[in-house]
This record gives structure tokens, sequence and C-alpha cells, in this order.
């Protein structure tokens, strides 16, 4: 019974490979395509962030093509399609590595799908660059993290809610969404304010599920809570498209950010391109770039996007900054070290230097992440931010928080 | 008139001063935040009512900056200079950004400037404004208003914020007063400004405490009130999707796991409507309340022609017409997402559907959860109707009681199964409606309802819309009354717990059937 079987799929797989070879040929001829996997969700929950970084990734393919490629050899991107489940990212990376070959893939948003295809990645040693803030605490040589540590990001922000220009908060609500990214982000919070002073006491923490849609209790505890006699601020690490209802809530509410302002960290504009934003201006969101930000560099960065996009009123984000920054430190380390095998191109993208549309010069350091300027933004009526405060130099990366005690003893930096 | 010479009599012994400190503090608002606040609460201090539209054009982004630093202000499309009024050319002036901290000082100083405006609304919004910025210097101001004000509404939150500043006062008695004004209220900002004061007045503390409480007492009723609101407004939004469900598996025994998919059309519907409309002038607005007729008759067509096409051939066979039907619930998924695309599609909603409506007690509800609310049970009311007093709803009945003698009197109970079945999907659309108000109208809409759709349906009693109506409420309501204390995760799953032992006692749900019809 197995004989006949293999003898046929053997057949099968000489006449595939009779049918396919003159396809790939020609392009052989100028050498084989240098493959770029983009591996992002195009739908659910979180296809609502995720489907504009697919598309910064296609451009960038297509703007490096236009510059003749890499290596005389020309770029081809791999799009898949893990549909925000969580272990489907893992069976995607495998396909990109092990089907098509990818020499480097761009990819994931959520924290729970980079610890999905962690493991895929370090078996098969392949290379990925991660373009969003994360909650540190992890550092693999087969990830190169684009965006923001903690120490870039959430503690700042919380810093500047608690100065005097953002509103002396001496109180806060901590809302996320049930995964690793905001609970550990979370954690590292409540150890930043016990350490300022705030107390366990002046802390309200809560989580909800992916796409949660009924906001109004929580919405009406934050009011109370926020009514103690101390100034409220809420840092929300609410992620995908639950944000919307979450923010029509705090309209309807009449929550105004001049009472209880919140500050969100995977907000950016492409999340408020769908919400009616005038009830709320002045809300704030913390990244390392907004698309306000005045730089020639951000003015190329956009150009180039909505001429891609062919729509003149497309937004850009953080992260779709933070993957057009990585995918041009990974060209130039490439182009460095002259080939794509991964072994090499690690070693050169370490120190790569890039002038970043943030409008500034980032560097890639040794522990793969950047070094990064940080941006506070106030909602806009027309969903642009207003830049409030931002870092007046970069800022290297701490992966390993100094607020987690089991950190204690690990090098930092 | 009486107002212009209130005005006056307020200005009168300033306006020599007032000239110069008006001017001088005007540059400061071209200045960075701090600066921009503290001339904010310089001009708002100064009582001139000349400084209101320049603090309301600073507020609304139309009061701009040139690079040399003299101010403009942008009213439609006239430019003009803030010092001198004169026509300005805005070329090379950017608009002044402000933050939060500047935002609110201008919610002050605009809220004390316009205490005398003569538009009763204004002068509501002004004494919220002066509530939340109290300070001991808006005292005279406010008992000048109060001596004025005749409307009660607004002499209610005027008389508040008189509390709240007499808080801000270093005089003993004047804190007293404010302390019992502020206790007979069941603000729980008032609350907040009592926490607030007792740190500080240690003296006052037992006062203080004495009105806290008396606050509580009213807060606790209102917030009971507020629970349940919610309660039931989760307890509608799940109505609403098992309603068809109960229709079409209730009643004809159908397990259809394609409903969430006639949910999410009923949404989309609503969507394509909107974009319709958006044009025409007339009918713009309705585009929400004509979305209902259109979402049933869409999700009862997609009904129709599974049930025709597809399920009538599987009747008797639960298992197949649970993997089909899973599988036609996947193909209209992908077909959406082809069609529109996997982005969120966003549905606005009309103005008397947004913000909150306050009850007596203060109990606030949002206002497009309690148009949901009545929806539901509007939606309720009619399909009980339809089924109780039509013909259709006779020959529904009939044909679930006894298929055979019902065909033998001469009902063509296939087209009386496709009709059920259309109507049921026809219900689930018009939940779909209903939900683009409230969730992310996406292609997975429907599958984050469905588990919840069974679970109503059978805790309330398999074909029993009462069961349905008392189910979905009950689930609602218990969920959000232990939200506050689980958390929104762990409720869910406590419920889901006692769900699954409470089906372990009664196998038949809350209102079981009996009798004949509850043997099949």
């Amino acid at each position: 019974m197995t004989r006949p079987t293999l003898t046929r799929r053997a057949a099968l797989a000489g006449l595939g490979a009779a049918l396919t070879a003159p396809a790939i040929r020609p392009s052989m001829a100028q050498s084989a395509p240098i493959k770029i996997g983009v591996l992002h969700s195009l739908s659910g929950t979180m296809a609502i962030s995720e489907t504009a970084l697919r598309d910064t990734v296609l451009m960038m393919v297509e703007y490096q093509n236009s510059k003749g490629g890499l290596l005389g050899r020309r770029l081809e991107a791999v799009v898949v399609d893990p549909a925000s489940n969580w272990p489907l990212f893992a069976e995607k990376a495998r396909e990109l590595l092990q089907v098509h070959k990818v020499d480097v893939t761009f990819g994931c948003w959520t924290s729970v799908s980079r610890k999905s295809v962690l493991p895929v990645f370090e078996e098969l040693n392949g290379m990925l660059f991660y373009p969003v803030q994360y909650e540190g605490e992890e550092e693999s040589r087969n990830i190169f993290y684009t965006g923001a540590a903690p120490n870039q990001q959430a503690i700042p922000a919380v810093e500047y809610l608690m100065s005097a220009d953002g509103g002396g908060a001496q109180r806060i609500v901590l809302l996320g969404t049930d995964y690793v990214y905001p609970r550990t982000t979370n954690r590292i919070l409540r150890g930043f304010l016990n350490s300022k002073g705030i107390g366990n006491a002046d802390i309200m923490e809560e989580y909800t599920p992916f796409g949660h849609s009924d906001w109004q209790g929580i919405v009406t505890r934050v009011k109370a809570f926020a009514n103690q006699g101390k100034k409220t601020a809420i840092v929300s690490t609410i992620n995908g498209d639950a944000n919307v209802p979450f923010y029509r809530e705090l309209g309807n509410q009449g929550i105004k950010a001049e009472d209880i302002p919140c500050v969100a960290f995977s907000v950016g504009e492409e999340e408020l391109a769908g919400i009616d934003t005038r009830p709320l201006v002045g809300h704030l969101a913390a990244w390392n770039y907004f698309m306000s930000v005045q730089s020639p560099a951000n003015t190329e960065f956009k150009n180039l996007w909505q001429a891609y996009i062919k729509n003149p009123r497309r937004v850009t984000n953080d992260p779709m900054e933070a993957t057009y920054t990585g995918f041009n430190m990974w060209a130039q380390a490439v182009a460095a070290a002259r080939t794509t095998a991964v072994d090499a191109v690690r070693t050169s993208v370490i120190g790569q230097e890039f002038a970043a549309p943030a409008g500034y010069t980032e560097k890639m350091l040794p522990n793969h992440h950047l070094s990064k300027p940080v941006m506070i933004g106030e909602v806009q009526a027309d969903g642009q931010f207003n830049i409030v405060w931002k870092t007046p130099t970069v800022v290297p990366a701490e992966n390993w928080s100094q607020f987690i005690p089991e950190n204690a003893n690990r090098r930092r930096g | 008139m009486r107002f212009l010479l209130v005005l006056l009599l307020l200005l009168a012994p300033l306006t020599g001063r007032a000239q110069d400190a008006f001017s001088d503090a005007l540059p400061g608002l071209g200045g960075g935040f701090a600066q921009q606040a503290e001339a904010t609460d310089r001009l708002g201090a100064l009582g001139d009512p000349r400084a209101v539209p320049i603090l309301r054009a600073l507020s609304d982004g139309r009061l701009l900056k040139r690079p040399d630093g003299t101010l403009l202000i942008r009213e439609g499309d006239r430019v003009t200079e803030v010092a001198t009024g004169a026509a300005a050319d805005p070329a090379g002036a950017e608009p002044l950004r402000i933050n939060n901290r500047v935002r609110q000082a201008l919610r002050g100083a605009l809220g004390r400037l316009s205490l005398v405006s003569p538009d009763p609304a204004e002068r509501l919004a002004a004494a919220e404004a002066v509530f939340r910025s109290r300070s001991v210097e808006n005292i005279p101001l406010l008992e000048a208003a109060l001596a004025r004000e005749t409307l009660s509404r607004v002499r209610e939150r005027l008389e508040l914020a008189l509390a709240a500043s007499r808080m801000a006062s270093p005089d003993e008695a004047a804190k007293r007063a404010g302390i019992a004004a502020l206790g007979e209220t069941s603000s729980a900002e008032a609350r907040g400004i009592l926490l607030e004061a007792r740190a500080t007045n240690p003296a006052l503390a037992g006062e203080i405490d004495a009105a806290i409480a008396s606050i509580d007492r009213r807060l606790t009723i209102r917030h009971a009130f507020e629970t349940l609101f919610q309660g039931l407004s989760l307890g509608s939004v799940l109505l609403l999707a098992a309603l068809g469900l109960a229709v079409t598996f209730g009643v004809m025994g159908v397990i259809n796991m394609a409903h969430g998919e006639f949910v999410m059309l009923g949404a989309y519907t609503t969507f394509v409507m909107q974009e319709a409309l958006r044009d025409i002038p007339g009918l713009a607005p309705w585009s929400l309340p004509l979305s209902v007729p259109a979402a049933f008759l869409v999700a009862a067509a997609c009904g129709a022609a599974l049930e025709r096409g597809l399920i009538r051939h599987l009747y008797g066979r639960p298992l197949e017409t649970l993997l089909l039907t899973f599988g036609v619930g996947m193909m209209i998924q992908q077909a959406v997402r082809l069609g529109f695309g996997a982005q969120n599609r966003e549905v606005s909603s009309p103005p008397w559907m947004q913000g909150t409506l306050e009850l007596p007690l203060g109990v606030m509800v949002t206002q497009n959860r309690l148009w949901i609310l009545v929806f539901s049970l509007a939606v309720l009311g009619l399909t009980v109707a339809a089924i109780r007093f039509t013909r259709f709803g006779l020959e529904m009945r009939a044909v679930t009681q006894n298929r055979r003698i019902a065909s033998a009197m001469g009902i063509r109970t296939g087209r009386v199964d496709a009709l059920t079945f259309a109507f049921g999907s026809g219900i689930a659309g018009i939940a779909g409606v209903a939900l683009s108000q409230i969730d992310n109208v996406s292609p997975n809409l429907g599958t984050g309802y469905i588990i919840d759709s069974f679970m109503v349906v059978v805790f309330g009693g398999v074909g029993s819309l009462a069961g349905t109506l008392v189910g979905a409420m009950t689930l609602g309501v218990v969920n959000k009354m232990l939200e506050p204390f689980a958390g929104v995760v762990l409720a869910k799953v406590f419920v889901l717990v006692a769900i699954m032992f409470f089906i372990q006692r009664r196998p038949r749900g809350l209102f079981a059937l009996k009798g004949r019809a509850a043997e099949q």
C-alpha cells in the first residue's frame, strides 16, 4: 500500500520540479531574490493596528527595489496572515522560515504573538524585527526590538502625569488588556509608583479580554476612584479594537482630559482614525514618534507612505516608523555584511545608525534594542497629536527594568 | 440691559488699572504652557469681558502667533490683531497650542467671566467650571451671581460652586457653611472635595466625616441603581443577540452556528445604509432607524436561503446541521472580509445617542445604552406579538407542536419552516443594528456573541421567549454585580460556572416547557 503512494509522490515531486524549474531560471540568472517575511495580523482584533505595518514593509520592499535592490538582488515580500491567533503566529513563522526560506521577517504586534514565535525563530535561527513598544524582560539573539522598552515609554509617561504640566496625578488607574504586555508593564509601573511614594491604595488595576466592548462598569468605577480627593490619571495598555468602545464610553460619560487624563501606550494616529476625537481632546499618548514631528526625515517618510498608499490623508504612526527604521537598519547591515546570512547580518546590525523620522539619529545597541527619544502627545480634534513634552536627546533602552526585583542581579543596558 | 449694567458696576472701580493689567497679561498667552496658564489665570481674575473672545479663541485653536510675537485672532475668514483689533495678515502665523494645564486654567477663567452671561446654558456651564476650579476669589462673584440668578437649576449649580469655593477660604465659618452645603448633595465630586479638605483641616474632621457619610448614603443608592442599569444594559445586548436564536433554536430546534454572522450582516447593513444615505440631506440623520428594516430584510433573506438551500435537507440531524451552519458562518465571515476588508468599519452614532442622561437621584445613564435597552424590549414585544397574534405565528406554533397534524390541516409546513427561520435570522440582523452602536463593526463581530446567545437560550429554557428575557437580564445583572469584586474576566468565568451547575440541576432551564411539546 505504501510503495505505490511513495512512488507516486516521488513522481509528482519530480514533475513539480520539472515544471517550476524553468519559471525560476530567468530570475536565477540575476541571482535569486532576497525574501522578506511579513508576519502581521490582517484579520481579527489586531487587524486595526497591524494592517498598516504590512503595508509599510511592502512599501519599503518596493522602495528598496526602486533603488536597485540589495547586493544586486531584488527584494521579494512573502505575506502571511496569522489572523490575531497566537498559536497560528508560530505556525506561520515556521512556514516563512522553512517553506519560503525568508532571509528576514518583520512582524508581530502583541507580546503574546512575539512570545509565540520566539522559540521558532531561535530553533530555526531566523531573524525577526519587532516594531512595537513592549514590556521588556526579553532579549533573544534572533529578535531585534525597534520599539520602545518600558524606560523609553511607560516610565517617562507616568512621570509626566505626576509633573505639574501633566496635572500632578497622585492616584493612578492601570487599565489593560489581559495578556503579558499590560500585566508586565503594570508590574513595572507599580514598582515605579511605589518608589515615588504612591502606595497600593492609590493604584487601581483592571484587565479586560481582547475585543472587550462593555466598558460602562469600569468607567463608572474609574470615576468613583477619581473622586477621592486626589488628582487621578488613567494609564491605558488596552490593545486593539477594544479601544474604540473604551474611548466612546469615556466620551459618553463625560470624562474630560482636564479632570482625569488618560495616557495610552498602544493608541496612535492609525487607531484614532476610526473614532470621533472631539470628546477626547487632551487625552494623551506616549510614543517615540508622532506624525506631527517636524523633521526632514519625517517629511520624506510621510511623502513616501502617502504616495505608496495613494491617499494623501493616510496617517503614519510610531510602530510604522519603527518598522521603517528597522528595515533601513537591516538594509544597511546587509549592505555592510555583503550577505543576507543571519549570523553575519546580526553582528552587522548592532551599531547601525539611522536618522529616523522622529528627528533623532537612533542607534542599534548590543542588547538588540534602540536608543530612541521619548515624546508625549495630546489628542487634537483632527486625530493628530500635539507634542507637549519630549526628551532632549535619545534614551538608550533598558529591556530589563530596574523596577522588577528579580532583575537586581542582571546586567543593564 | 440689566446685565450690561451689572457688568459696568463690576468693572467701574477697575477700569483704570485693568486697562494696563489687561494689556500686560496678553503676551503671556503666546508663551510656554506655564506662561499661558498664568496669563489665563490673570485674565480671568481681572474680570474684563474683553478677555472672553480671546480665551475662547485660544481654547479652540483660533489664536495665532506671528514669528514677531504678535497675537492674532481668527474669526471665520477675518484675522485681526488682538492688541489693537486692526485687520492683520495671517501669513506665517501659527495657531497656538495648549495642554491640559492651560485647558484647566481656561475653563476656570472662562467660567468666572461667563457667570454674568445672558445665556442660561452658558451660566450653567460657567457654574460647573467654577465649581471645578474652586478658588477663594470666586466667592464674591458667585454671591453676586446667586443674588441675580432666577433659574433654579442654575442656582443649584451656583450654590454648589459657592460651597466648593468656600472650602478653599481661610475663614472657618465659611468652610463650615461649605461643608454643610456639600454634605447635602449626592455628588461624587463634592465627596472628593470634602476628602481633600479633610487632610488639611484636622479641626473640622468631625463635620467633614458627617457630611461624607451623608453623601455616601445617597451615593450607595445611586450606585446600586447604576449597577442595575448597567446589568440590564448588558442583559439587553444579550437579549437582542439571543432573541433570534430563541426562535430558530428554541422554537425550531435548529442549531444555527451562523447566527452570529447574521448579527454581523445586520451591523454591516447599518454601515452600508449610513454610507448610502450620507449625501442625501433629508435622509442622512435617519440612516440608523432606516437600517432596522433593511437589516431585517438582508438577514432574513440570507436566513431563508440557508434554510431552503441547505438546512431543510438535514432536519432531525443536529450534528450535521451544527457542522454545516458552522461552515456557512465561516464562509459568510470570509465573504464580508473580502467585500469590506478586514479592517473595522466606523458606524457613527446620531447625536441623540451620545452623552449621558441624568435621572432622579443623580443616577447617570449613557444615552446609547438606554436606547438599546428600550429597543431590545420593543423587539421582544414585536416578536411575541408576531408569534401570538398573527396567522404566521399560529401556523408556526402549530408546525412546532405537531408537524403531521398541521400538515394534515392544510398548512404548508415547508413554507412555514422557511419563514420561521427567516424571521429568526431577521431578528439577528436587527440585533446587529444595535450592536453597531456599541461594538466594533468587523467580520468577527458575530463570533463574540454566539456563545453568549446559546448560553442565554439554554439558561432561560429552550422554546420560551419569557425565559430568554429573564435569562438575559439575570445574566447581565449578575455579571455586573460580580464585576467590581472579581474583575471583568473572572466575573464571566464565575457566571459560566454558575450556569453549568444550574443546568445540572435543571436541564430544561429557568422556564421549562411542559406537556407534549417538551417531549420532542
